[in-house]
């Protein structure tokens, strides 16, 4: 049985000690930084299919703090350490050359990783707001961390949105505080079971739905992704797309619906429109961008809207595509922010018509950016085919059929626009491309080949997970949320 | 009725966020809406002439429960007043870095982020 509070426990601590101990020695950083991810994702594999709740200082519940290790936690600590350890590995190199203080680096790296694990082992609502928070501040200050204009410009976005989130969130665990004299998840769940629902509860059930809804970018909060994402050092990019907006949006979302409040008709239908919203207007204004990493940011927030859709769907199937398609997601986007983040390290660029040709020179980029692109335009036998075939069916069996023809449009708008990434930067050349700058070009160095070659292969490989379907290997996770509010109450207070 | 006008605090660093243009103006807007939520979760747990939640010895434990304040929400605030100085910290360097980019303040003329 693993130990859950050192999930939390390593990345503090080894954020606090590297500043300590690297101030003199350039390659410690590197190394515990390194270490430390990979540490946690092997702990994080050790979890599979395994159900734990931990008691901090073995107080019971209601009273004490409980960690809660379930299938959905468990999805979510195997994403957030993965591509935490593809990212780490990515940056030896990358920060090397393009930013200078490495040890800051690592620290705020690992404070946002701890965060972020102890966002979704949490079984208490105001810790749970005290991870999220420790996870935003070391995101938004990587967000600035170039310190150029245009950074500070969007990290100070992200930071005055980021931090009204948090304050709406806040203000729900108050008022749901206030209401039921309770914290834990589990306890709150039961009490408000017992007690008629009145305007109170749902007061706080849209704050803090609409507060992590910000941070999960759904379409009418979407505003600071766009900024935010490009302006980041690529490894950054690749956390904050693959992982933060899940962990603190999606997951917390998931949990909240599913096991407190509870699920109903009305929800699943605000889910699912708003969904379909973002899935659209995050391709369309995609594929009106010439940056790469801009266009990167807003296929984000059409991807989180197909994760919604299936969530909201609410059947089993559903749920899986969601469930799925979020995992996908977080491979094949970090995958693509890492491919970027390459491309910008040898090129120095990140406007699309200034690259051309780069298959002749990086072929392992290119051949990674081809899989993440075919993999995230939904082209069999690629994952993310699998699990937008899953959210398509269940919208059908659901018989809300005209869900999945906008599924269907999002799919082919993305491939549209990924077809203009190729184009523009490795199969042809775009109109200002220079061929003197071309020549120099060559493959970037091995450290950032290897997470490349790792999530391309993921992505190839990952179609398979499904085999099984809804009795398959996320089963756990799906009982998780199809088991109602009841269910959590059992296991977490241990009736 | 107090806790209406908490909320109304809350609303006022709203306005404060979303229609000043000055970004120091933002901030404290920003910091209005912490001292709101703040305050909102102190009244929480206050109760009219009541004792401190320390336990001592001899103490009648049902006397003691009908007086004895909420500690939880007071252990909260604490969490979330160090929180907000975090916030706060990172928010005014952020300002003072745009304002050696930039010479201003005014984020209307901060645009070199579109589309």
């Amino acid at each position: 049985m693993i130990n859950l509070p050192l999930f939390v426990i390593i990345p503090f601590g080894v954020a606090f000690f590297i500043p300590m101990v690297s101030r003199k020695i350039k390659w410690v950083p590197d190394v515990l930084g390194n270490l430390t991810t990979f540490i946690l994702l092997l702990l994080s594999l050790m979890t599979l299919n395994q159900e734990h709740v931990y008691h901090i200082g073995g107080w019971k519940p209601p009273f004490g703090i409980v960690l809660v290790l379930d299938g959905l936690s468990c999805l979510l600590l195997i994403i957030i350490n993965l591509i935490s350890f593809m990212a780490t590995l990515f940056s030896i190199e990358y920060i090397e050359k393009r930013f200078t203080s490495k040890l800051r680096y690592y620290s705020l790296f690992l404070l946002m990783v701890g965060g972020m694990n102890g966002t979704v082992l949490s079984g208490d609502l105001f810790n749970l707001f005290v991870f999220m928070e420790i996870a935003s501040i070391a995101s938004y200050a990587l967000v600035g961390f170039g310190c150029e204009a245009s950074e500070l410009e969007a990290s100070f976005k992200y930071l005055v949105m980021g931090n009204v989130a948090s304050l709406f969130v806040l203000y729900g665990v108050a008022l749901l505080y206030g209401k039921t004299g309770s914290l834990n998840i589990a306890d709150v769940a039961r009490i408000l079971k017992e007690i008629p629902s009145d305007n109170l509860v749902n007061f706080a059930f849209v704050l803090l739905i609409g507060g992590f809804m910000v941070k999960s970018a759904l379409v009418p909060f979407h505003a600071w992704l766009p900024d935010a994402h490009p302006s980041a050092p690529a490894p950054i990019s690749a956390m904050l797309s693959g992982v933060v907006i899940k962990a603190l949006g999606v997951y917390v979302i998931c949990r909240l619906i599913f096991n407190l409040f509870g699920f109903n008709h009305l929800i699943s239908q605000t889910l699912i429109y708003l969904g379909v919203i973002s899935m659209i207007v995050g391709v369309c204004l995609a594929l009106l961008q010439s940056d790469l990493k801009r266009l990167l940011a807003y296929h984000s927030i059409s991807q989180i809207g197909y994760v919604f859709v299936g969530i909201g769907i609410g059947t089993p199937l559903g749920i899986l595509g969601g469930l799925f398609h979020l995992f996908n997601h977080s491979l094949f986007k970090s995958l693509l922010f890492l491919d970027s983040g390459s491309i910008e390290y040898q090129t120095g660029t990140r406007d699309l018509n200034k690259m051309g040709l780069l298959y002749k020179k990086m072929p392992i980029t290119s051949f990674s950016t081809l899989f993440a692109s075919l993999s995230i335009s939904g082209i069999p036998p690629f994952n993310g085919f699998w699990s937008k075939l899953i959210i398509i069916l269940a919208a059908i069996k659901s018989g809300k059929s005209i869900i999945a023809l906008w599924a269907v449009i999002g799919s082919i708008l993305t491939l549209s626009s990924f077809t203009k990434v190729l184009r523009y930067s490795i199969y042809g050349k775009g109109e200002k491309w220079e061929k003197e700058k071309w020549e120099k070009l060559k493959e970037v160095p091995d450290t950032m080949v290897v997470p490349l070659i790792i999530l391309s292969l993921l992505c190839l490989f990952t179609g398979l997970l499904i085999i099984g379907g809804t009795e398959g290997i996320f089963a756990s996770t799906i009982d998780v949320l199809e088991g109602s509010v009841l269910k959590y109450i059992n296991k977490v207070l241990g009736s | 009725m107090i806790y209406y006008l908490c909320f109304v605090l809350f609303l006022i660093g709203l306005y404060g966020v979303t229609c000043k243009k000055n970004v120091v103006k933002i901030i404290l807007g920003l910091w209005i809406m912490e001292y709101s939520v703040n305050l909102f979760l102190i009244l929480l747990g206050y109760r009219k002439n009541g004792i401190a939640p320390i336990l001592k010895k001899g103490d009648d434990i049902v006397e003691f429960a009908q007086k004895a304040v909420d500690p939880l929400p007071q252990a909260m605030v604490l969490t979330s007043i160090v929180i907000g100085l975090g916030v706060l910290a990172l928010m005014v360097t952020v300002a003072i870095r745009l304002y050696q980019r930039y010479g201003t303040f005014d984020i209307t003329e901060m645009k070199k982020l579109k589309g």
